[in-house]
Parts: C-alpha cells; sequence; structure tokens
C-alpha cells in the first residue's frame, strides 16, 4: 500500500514539477487528458484485465463519444435538418430494417447453396435502395450553408447530456462487432476492432452532414458548470477573487476553467472506479476472473462465457465511449484526423500494461503517468535534442536528427511496452 | 466494338489494378500466413515491417540512383530490393531473438505475443519515421508504361485506351515468381517440408528430430523477404506513406483470414478476393457502363458503390463474413 | 538374468507434485512384444511417456543397451533409436503419406531412406497406393499405419505405441497387429499400452499388468491370460 502511495505521490510531483517549472497552464492541461486516459484506461483495464480480451478498436469508441458531443450538444441547425435529416434518418432506419430482414431471412430460410445467394442478392438491392434513399437527403443537407454548417446539426442541448449518450454509442457499436467476433480465436476480436474502428473514423472523416468531416465542428458548448474564459474575465465576483490571489484575470480564468474540467474528470474518475472495486469483489467479479483464468474450466461449470464476455467488452467500451464524450466536450470541437489509433489505442494499451493489468488502480496510474510522458516529450523532446546536438554544427544532419525528436515518442512507447511486458508483465500494481 | 470498349474500361479500372494489389496483398498476407502458422500469432508488426522494408529499398534506389545506377526501363528500386530484403530480414530476425523468443520457450498464449507483436509495431514505426520521415515518398522511376495508351489507340482503334504500367506489370510478374519459389521451397525442400510439418502438428515435428529454431528462423527470413518485397511493390505502385502501411494491416489480415489462416495458397486467393472486392465496389462504373448503355440512360451517378474513403469497409465486411460463416477460411486453416 | 535391452527400472514420478507412477518396472528384449494393460487411470501410458522422457522421473532410471538415458530429452532419445507413436496427433495430416514418411527419417543423413520407405510400403501396401494423398484424408486405421510407418523411418530399436487401436473397428485391430507382430519379428523391440487387453495379451511375449501406477502382476502373455486372477479382475471372466 505504502508502495503504491509513494507512486501515486511521484506522479503528482511530475504534474507539480510540471506546473512550477514551466506552467500552470500547461500541467492542468497535460493532467486533464491523463484523467481522460485514466478513464479509458478504465474501460480497457475492465476488457483486458477482468477477460483478457484485446481490442484494437479502442480509438473507435472514443471517436463515437466526441461524434455523440457533436450531435447532442451540437448547435442546431434547422435547415439543414429541414433540407434532409428526416430523410437520412428515414434511410438510416432502411438500413437496419434490412439487416435485421436479412438475418430474420437467413435463420428463416432452409439451409441450402441458394439461401446464401439469395439472402446476399437481397442485401445487394437494399443496399441500392439506401443509396437512393440517402444519397439526395445528403446532398440537400450538404448544400446548406456549407461554408460554416453543411451538416444536420446536433440537438444543442447541454454537453454533460452527451456523455451517457456516448457511452451508450459505443455500447451499441461494441454488441455489433463483439457478437461476431467473440467466442472465436482471440487474434480474431483484435483484428475485427481494429478494422470497425477504421471505419468509424472514416465515417467522421468523410460524412460531412454528420459532423461537417474534416471540415471539424466547432464551437461546441462548455458541459455545464463550466464557464467560458471570456465571461469570467468580465465577471466582477471572479475578478475581485483573482485580485486576492494576486493573479492577472486571463491566466486565472484559464487555470479556474481548467481546474472546474479536472474536478469533473476526477470526480468521475473515482464514480468509476468505486463501481469498478465494487463489481470486482461481488460474485460477479469473482466469476468474470474465474473465466479468465480457466475458460475451459469455467464453461463445464455451466458459466455462458461467451455472453460475460460480450457483457465485459460491451461495458468496458461504454466506459471508453464516456471518456472520449468527456475529451470532445472539454475541448469543444470534434476533429476526426486527430482520432489516430497510435495515440487512442495502443497507448491506451501502454498505461493499462504498465500500469497493471487486472487492476483499477494501476490502470488510473499508468494513465496519469503515461499521459503525462506521451504530452510532455512533446516539449521536453526536443528541448532535451536541442540541448544533445549544441555541440553539432548547424546543417542538415542537425536538422534531421532535430526532426527526428518528434518520432522519438512512438519508439519510446513501444520500447516501454515491450520492456515492462518482458521484465514486469504485472505493471506496477499488480492484481491482487 | 462498344461492348469491346467496355471491356478495355474494366481491364483499365478493375482487372488489371485488381491484378496488381491483389499480388501485393497476396505477398504481405503470405508472411503472415505463415507467421501464423508456424508462431502462431497474428503479427500486427506485418503492415511496419513492410513500410521497414520499403523504406530501405528506397535509400538504397537514391544511392543507386546518385551513382547513376539505374534500371533502364524498370524501377530502380528492383536492382534495391536484394539489399532492402537484407536489412529486413536482419531486423526480423533480431527482433526475434530479443523479443519474441522469450515468450515462445516461455510457451505464452498467442494474445500475449500479439500485444507484443503490437509493441515491435510501434518500435519499428518509429524507426521508419525517424529514417525516412512523413512525407509522402516516390521513388518509381523507368519507363512508366508497359503498354502505352497511345500504341494501343493507334493499333486497335478503340475509344478506350488499354494501359498497362510498368509498376503493375512488375508486382504481377515479382508475385508470381516469389509464389512459385516459395510454393517449391514448401513443397520440394527438405526445410520447407520441415516448416510444414511443423506448422501442422508441432509436437509431431519435434519427436521427428525437426529444429524448432530453425524453423522459427527461416520461417522469419521469408516472411520479412516478402513483406519487403510486398511492401516495395505496393509502394512502386502507388506511394510511400509510413500511415498507409499500417492501414494495409486490416486488407492483409483480411485475405489471410479469408483463405484460412496458415494456408498459404488461402493467403493468395485471399489477396485477389480483397483486392477485386475493394475494387469493383468502389470504382466508378460510369465509364465501364457508358460504353453499354445509352448516355442518358444513365443520369448524372458515379454509379459507384461505395468512395474510396471507405474501402477499408470492403476488407471489414468480407472479414466479417467469414467470420460469421466459415471462420476457418476457404482453405480451411486453423 | 542378464540386463534387458530397453528398461525402466523403479519409475517414480508424474507430472505435478502428485506421483502417478509408482516404482514401476518395464522392460522389453529385442525382437519381443511388452504390452501394458490395466484399468483406466492406471498410468499405462505414463509409463510409456516415462520410458520415452517425456516426463520427469524423481527416482528410477531408463536404460537402453546398458546405456543410461534417463537424462536425455525424448528428442535425444530418437536419436538413440527409440520410435513413439502417440495416441493422438501422430500424423501429418496436410502434409501426404510419403511427406509423411519423409519427416519420419528428418534425423537421418544416409542415403538408404529411400529402401526404409520401401519396406515401410511392403509393411503397409495401402499407403504406397495412397502415398501422394494428404495423411489427414485416409481413414482411422490407414493413418494408424502412417503414425507407425512414420517411427518406423528412423529405423529404431525399439517401437513404442500408445494405443493404437484406440477407435479402430475390430478387424483393422488384427490386421495392425499382425503387422506389429511382423515388425517385431525383424528384430524390433515393441512396447506397447493397449485398452484391449486380451487381444493385446494374445500378441505378447511379456505382459504388466499395472494398477495405480505399480506393477501387479508381470509375466508372459500367456500366462496372464490363463491366470485366474488376472482374468477376473482386468479381462472380465
Amino acid at each position: 500500500m505504502a508502495r503504491n502511495l509513494t507512486l501515486f505521490a511521484g506522479v503528482a510531483l511530475l504534474f507539480i514539477l510540471t506546473g512550477v517549472l514551466q506552467s500552470w497552464n500547461l500541467s492542468l492541461n497535460i493532467l486533464n487528458l491523463a484523467l481522460l486516459s485514466a478513464i479509458m484506461a478504465i474501460g480497457v483495464n475492465i476488457q483486458w484485465g477482468y477477460a483478457g480480451l484485446f481490442s484494437t478498436g479502442i480509438v473507435g469508441s472514443v471517436a463515437l463519444g466526441g461524434l455523440a458531443v457533436g450531435l447532442v450538444a451540437g448547435k442546431q441547425v434547422p435547415e439543414g435538418w429541414a433540407a434532409g435529416g428526416p430523410r437520412i434518418l428515414a434511410a438510416l432506419l432502411f438500413a437496419v430494417f434490412a439487416v435485421a430482414l436479412t438475418v430474420w431471412l437467413y435463420r428463416r430460410l432452409p439451409a441450402s447453396r441458394i439461401r446464401g445467394l439469395a439472402v446476399a442478392l437481397f442485401l445487394v438491392v437494399a443496399f441500392f435502395i439506401y443509396r437512393g434513399i440517402l444519397d439526395p437527403a445528403v446532398m440537400a443537407v450538404e448544400a446548406n450553408n456549407p461554408a460554416q454548417a453543411g451538416h444536420i446539426g446536433g440537438l444543442g442541448l447541454n454537453s454533460l447530456w452527451a456523455w451517457p449518450v456516448g457511452a451508450l454509442m459505443a455500447a451499441a457499436a461494441a454488441w455489433v462487432i463483439g457478437k461476431i467476433a467473440l467466442g472465436l480465436r482471440e487474434d480474431y476480436l483484435a483484428i475485427a476492432t481494429l478494422g470497425i474502428a477504421e471505419i468509424i473514423v472514416a465515417v467522421m472523416r468523410n460524412e460531412d452532414w454528420l459532423d461537417r468531416g474534416v471540415k471539424n465542428l466547432i464551437d461546441l458548448p462548455r458541459p455545464w458548470p463550466v464557464p467560458k474564459e471570456v465571461d469570467l474575465q468580465v465577471d466582477p465576483g471572479f475578478l475581485s477573487f483573482a485580485q486576492s490571489w494576486g493573479m492577472d484575470p486571463v491566466s486565472s480564468s484559464t487555470i479556474f476553467v481548467k481546474l472546474m474540467y479536472a474536478a469533473m474528470f476526477a470526480l468521475v474518475l473515482f464514480a468509476l472506479i468505486w463501481l469498478t472495486e465494487r463489481a470486482l469483489n461481488s460474485p460477479w467479479g469473482r466469476m468474470v476472473r474465474a473465466i479468465r483464468d480457466n475458460e475451459v474450466a469455467a464453461a463445464a461449470m455451466g458459466k455462458d462465457v461467451k455472453w460475460r464476455h460480450l457483457q465485459i467488452f460491451i461495458i468496458g467500451s461504454a466506459v471508453v465511449g464516456l471518456a472520449g464524450a468527456m475529451m470532445t466536450s472539454m475541448e469543444g470541437q470534434i476533429t476526426p484526423g486527430n482520432y489516430l489509433p497510435l495515440r487512442f489505442t495502443f497507448l491506451i494499451w501502454v498505461m493499462v500494461i504498465v500500469g497493471g493489468s487486472g487492476n483499477n488502480w494501476g490502470a488510473v496510474l499508468g494513465g496519469l503517468l503515461i499521459g503525462w510522458l506521451y504530452l510532455a516529450v512533446e516539449f521536453l523532446g526536443p528541448q532535451m535534442m536541442s540541448y544533445v546536438l549544441a555541440a553539432l554544427p548547424a546543417g542538415e544532419l542537425k536538422n534531421h536528427l532535430q526532426d527526428t525528436a518528434a518520432h522519438m515518442r512512438l519508439l519510446t512507447l513501444g520500447v516501454v511496452l515491450l520492456v515492462v511486458l518482458r521484465f514486469a508483465p504485472r505493471g506496477l500494481i499488480p492484481e491482487k | 466494338m462498344d461492348f469491346l470498349n467496355a471491356l478495355v474500361a474494366f481491364s483499365n479500372f478493375i482487372l488489371i489494378p485488381g491484378l496488381a494489389y491483389g499480388s501485393q496483398l497476396a505477398l504481405g498476407a503470405l508472411g503472415v500466413t505463415l507467421i501464423f502458422g508456424v508462431l502462431r500469432f497474428s503479427n500486427f508488426a506485418h503492415g511496419d515491417t513492410m513500410a521497414f522494408g520499403t523504406a530501405f529499398v528506397i535509400l538504397f534506389t537514391w544511392w543507386f540512383q546518385s551513382m547513376g545506377i539505374t534500371g533502364g526501363p524498370l524501377p530502380t528500386a528492383l536492382l534495391a530490393l536484394p539489399f532492402g530484403i537484407a536489412v529486413t530480414i536482419a531486423m526480423v530476425l533480431g527482433t526475434d531473438r530479443v523479443v519474441y523468443r522469450f515468450y515462445r520457450r516461455q510457451r505464452a498464449k498467442p494474445i500475449i505475443l500479439v500485444i507484443v507483436s503490437a509493441g515491435v509495431m510501434f518500435v519499428m514505426n518509429g524507426l521508419v519515421r525517424m529514417i525516412i520521415g512523413t512525407s509522402e515518398k516516390n521513388f518509381t522511376d523507368g519507363s512508366r508504361f508497359l503498354l502505352d495508351p497511345k500504341t494501343f489507340r493507334d493499333a486497335t482503334g478503340l475509344a478506350e485506351p488499354l494501359a498497362i504500367k510498368t509498376t503493375q506489370a512488375v508486382s504481377v510478374v515479382v508475385a508470381v515468381v516469389c509464389v512459385a519459389l516459395l510454393f517449391w521451397f514448401l513443397q520440394k525442400t527438405r526445410t520447407g517440408k520441415s516448416m510444414r510439418a511443423y506448422s501442422d502438428n508441432e509436437d509431431l515435428a519435434l519427436l521427428s528430430g525437426i529444429n524448432p529454431d530453425r524453423v522459427v528462423m527461416v520461417t522469419w527470413m521469408i516472411a520479412g523477404a516478402l513483406a519487403c518485397i510486398a511492401g516495395t511493390l505496393y509502394g512502386l505502385d502507388k506511394s510511400f506513406r509510413v500511415f498507409v502501411y499500417f492501414g494495409l494491416l486490416l486488407p492483409i489480415f483480411a485475405a489471410a483470414i479469408v483463405g484460412g489462416l496458415g494456408s498459404p495458397l488461402g493467403a493468395i486467393v485471399g489477396g485477389y478476393v480483397i483486392a477485386f472486392s475493394e475494387l469493383i465496389v468502389t470504382s466508378a462504373w460510369r465509364k465501364i457502363l457508358g460504353y453499354l448503355a445509352p448516355p442518358d440512360w444513365l443520369g448524372p451517378g458515379l454509379y459507384q458503390a461505395l468512395s474510396t474513403d471507405y474501402k477499408v469497409a470492403v476488407s471489414f465486411v468480407i472479414l466479417i463474413v467469414v467470420l460469421l460463416f466459415r471462420p476457418q477460411g476457404i482453405f480451411g486453416g486453423k | 538374468m542378464a540386463e534387458p535391452f530397453l528398461i525402466g527400472e523403479n519409475m517414480t514420478g508424474g507430472y505435478g507434485a502428485v506421483d502417478i507412477l509408482h516404482s514401476c518396472t518395464i522392460a522389453v528384449e529385442p525382437g519381443e512384444i511388452a504390452v501394458i494393460v490395466g484399468p483406466n487411470g492406471a498410468g499405462k501410458s505414463t509409463a510409456m511417456k516415462a520410458v520415452f522422457g517425456m516426463l520427469k522421473l524423481r527416482q528410477g532410471s531408463v536404460r537402453l543397451a546398458g546405456e543410461d538415458i534417463t537424462a536425455l530429452t525424448p528428442q535425444a532419445r530418437v536419436r538413440k533409436g527409440m520410435g513413439f507413436v502417440p495416441q493422438t496427433h501422430n500424423i501429418f495430416t496436410t502434409m501426404s503419406v510419403e511427406e509423411n514418411l519423409e519427416m519420419g527419417a528428418f534425423i537421418r543423413t544416409d542415403a538408404q531412406i529411400r529402401d526404409t520407405m520401401e519396406q515401410v510400403y511392403d509393411l503397409f501396401p495401402i499407403l504406397k497406393q495412397k502415398r501422394h494423398q494428404a495423411a489427414g484424408e485416409l481413414s482411422g486405421g490407414q493413418r494408424q499405419q502412417v503414425a507407425v510407418g512414420r517411427a518406423l523411418m528412423t529405423q529404431p530399436k525399439v517401437l513404442m505405441l500408445d494405443e493404437p487401436t484406440a477407435g479402430v473397428s475390430p478387424i483393422v485391430m488384427d490386421e495392425l497387429f499382425d503387422r506389429i507382430i511382423e515388425i517385431a519379428r525383424t528384430g524390433i523391440s515393441i512396447l506397447m499400452v493397449e485398452q484391449n487387453a486380451r487381444q493385446a495379451l494374445e500378441i505378447a511375449d511379456k505382459g504388466y499388468v499395472l494398477v495405480q501406477g505399480a506393477n501387479r502382476f508381470t509375466d508372459t502373455g500367456k500366462a496372464l491370460l490363463a491366470d485366474p486372477d488376472v482374468r477376473r479382475s482386468f479381462l472380465g471372466g
């Protein structure tokens, strides 16, 4: 226990040092992202630590969470919606209906070679009908004020509402993919999730009607109760408060806002830890771990392994989706180009494994530590590199080496992952 | 006449690119399937191994070009290829020695090896970025066309000119040679047979006195060489960017799984299945159909089922269908 | 009595903390068929695996032609002239019959591999007919023939068979036993574990009845078949 406290204290020191030596603004920025990473790490830890499921599609859940913010909290675009919103909805409903009908047909028809062909043909026809309904609506929506809108807009609700919605959307995607890939070889889940994540991100990048695609959806409202910095700076109460601390209004307002986010994220984080710890020590948790440790024996004892795995996979993805929504609502914009698998899938994995798979506190520690490292290297790396290279004469080689500093991140993360897996596979805070 | 034009257009947009892309995927999938058969895990680092090998082929190509050595009408990269293969093989053997061997001796679960390979992927990706950068690199030289559209038009008088790019022809020829060599090796040589035996039944192979370390070493060498070749062919045909090679991972896995993981023949068939499906679904059929139907029948549409941005969805859907209905693949892998 | 050709003497050990074998002794002479029988869970297969080195012994030793091989790995024992046919997964299913035999001869470097292969084909003519067919496509009995053939390709001095007739029909079983007798006649020692105790003891020169990992009865096959105790307890009267 003392050891764990020391570890957390060490990580806290890193953030304090960053605040003192660089700036508090930067330190809090990193802290907020690290807290979100820690929540994602908890989600992944549920999947890996509790059930041994390896998903490479974490970025997909994060992106869906982000999309939820756009849909729930995004500004309403009545013209855009009127131009084709209902029809797009109809097309999507049709698609769901067609897929459901396909499944029903497939189950009803007698098994034969013709069945496969007929169902495939049905799907192709359904696909073209779907495109027939969708395409004109999409064109109409995207034609509406493309410079500023061109999408169907959101509901304009408070950003807080998007958090559970993001979790639900990620859970729905996890249900679909889990239904298909669970129960097969473990590698297949990894490969299938890689694919679904790429598709989710591709949809967000290309479907302008949905979230303006690479044009980015900006100016999403803040979640309640976080105020805007500019409003704080004219609030007399806040100004006198800042003055009493001897700080100027601009930096104090940015720090105040970041602190509010930090408090909200920490609240969610602790709630999740409390819930997961309770779950882990409940009969459900014991059963889940029994399944992980010996699937065959658990199955022989009548446990429905596949259903449990599906459950865990969905819960884990929902937690990641929640964090994704929280992140987007803090950043205030959706930038589909930023959903990179290296950043949101493999980085989270490094956090879980370094922290200690199977242990929630470990996942949190890993999230904070690796989150700090990942973002700190952004300013430390080039600084260190220029320090190291100071003796070198200016020239092409120096420039090249200077550039490589930016890529050191990936290399370092990979090496950290491999070293931890090899020499401390149980992580910094091992499972009890 | 119009039918012929449609046929030529079909060749230009689907058949020839499909053969070239399919060859590249098949070579990539062969590497994945061999590693799976012998080492029994899905190697997530394979895409980045391809990028790593290609990066060195590019460096050697530039070096050759700077010395005035070129391949004449053929891409200089073909001359650089053996050197790139050598570096890639050294890299994968080094990785095996430093990383994978430990887990193999421990008889770790395959999923651990998958995670480890993701770590290796990170490292390789970082290395490639540091060595050659993230910008797009074009290293294709030599003559652009094997069959020039102008020559074809002059010769046949068809409205639609048939064009075969040198890189497309090179892809297919190199792939055929590689596959022939590989199958000869697997079917006829003692080492190749011992590889198949080890992949088929590890315990019995050990009982028969087959040396596992040697089998593993040969497998990595072949997989490394195939990865380097596949990556170079893809880079020649399209262009080289690190991210793109990570994106190739899914089509390659899909190809290997469609054919049946562990089955070399399956990997080849799978490669072409994926490549052609991708092209059929994401190509605009308007031009081809335009020769077959009066233009006013067609309307303004492109006749494209999915935009090329979603080509990953094609591999994915095929993958899902196979996982749902025939998880062991067409040729019944493991 | 002189030292037997192959002997596992006073073998004690198991896979984990619990011993399965308790001072068990198994021996076989050249050209002889020794059969291990006993009830389920008696440690028959374990005894054979112990002789082959697939099990760590706490006590006792294994000697081949007077040489102590207790510390050798199974692979090293193959090189010393021991052939082993596992009960399951004993062929390369995706490879042709001929390739299976070739893989059996993997450790040999001499030029007479083809001759050995012809001998195997003489012993199992059906395999010659199906030499280019994938071994996995053959019938159960034929697969066992491939498995035995593969083990013979090393030209072993001892051939060890773990329940070679498991899951094959009685006719195929008789046929397989005939072939095993033929193999023994060439001077190869046969050590086998059998579920079909009566039929196996009929062809056995020596029989070991194991109970709970220890020798209960040891005698010639005929004597055991005639022994009323053995008949009552293990052969169903």
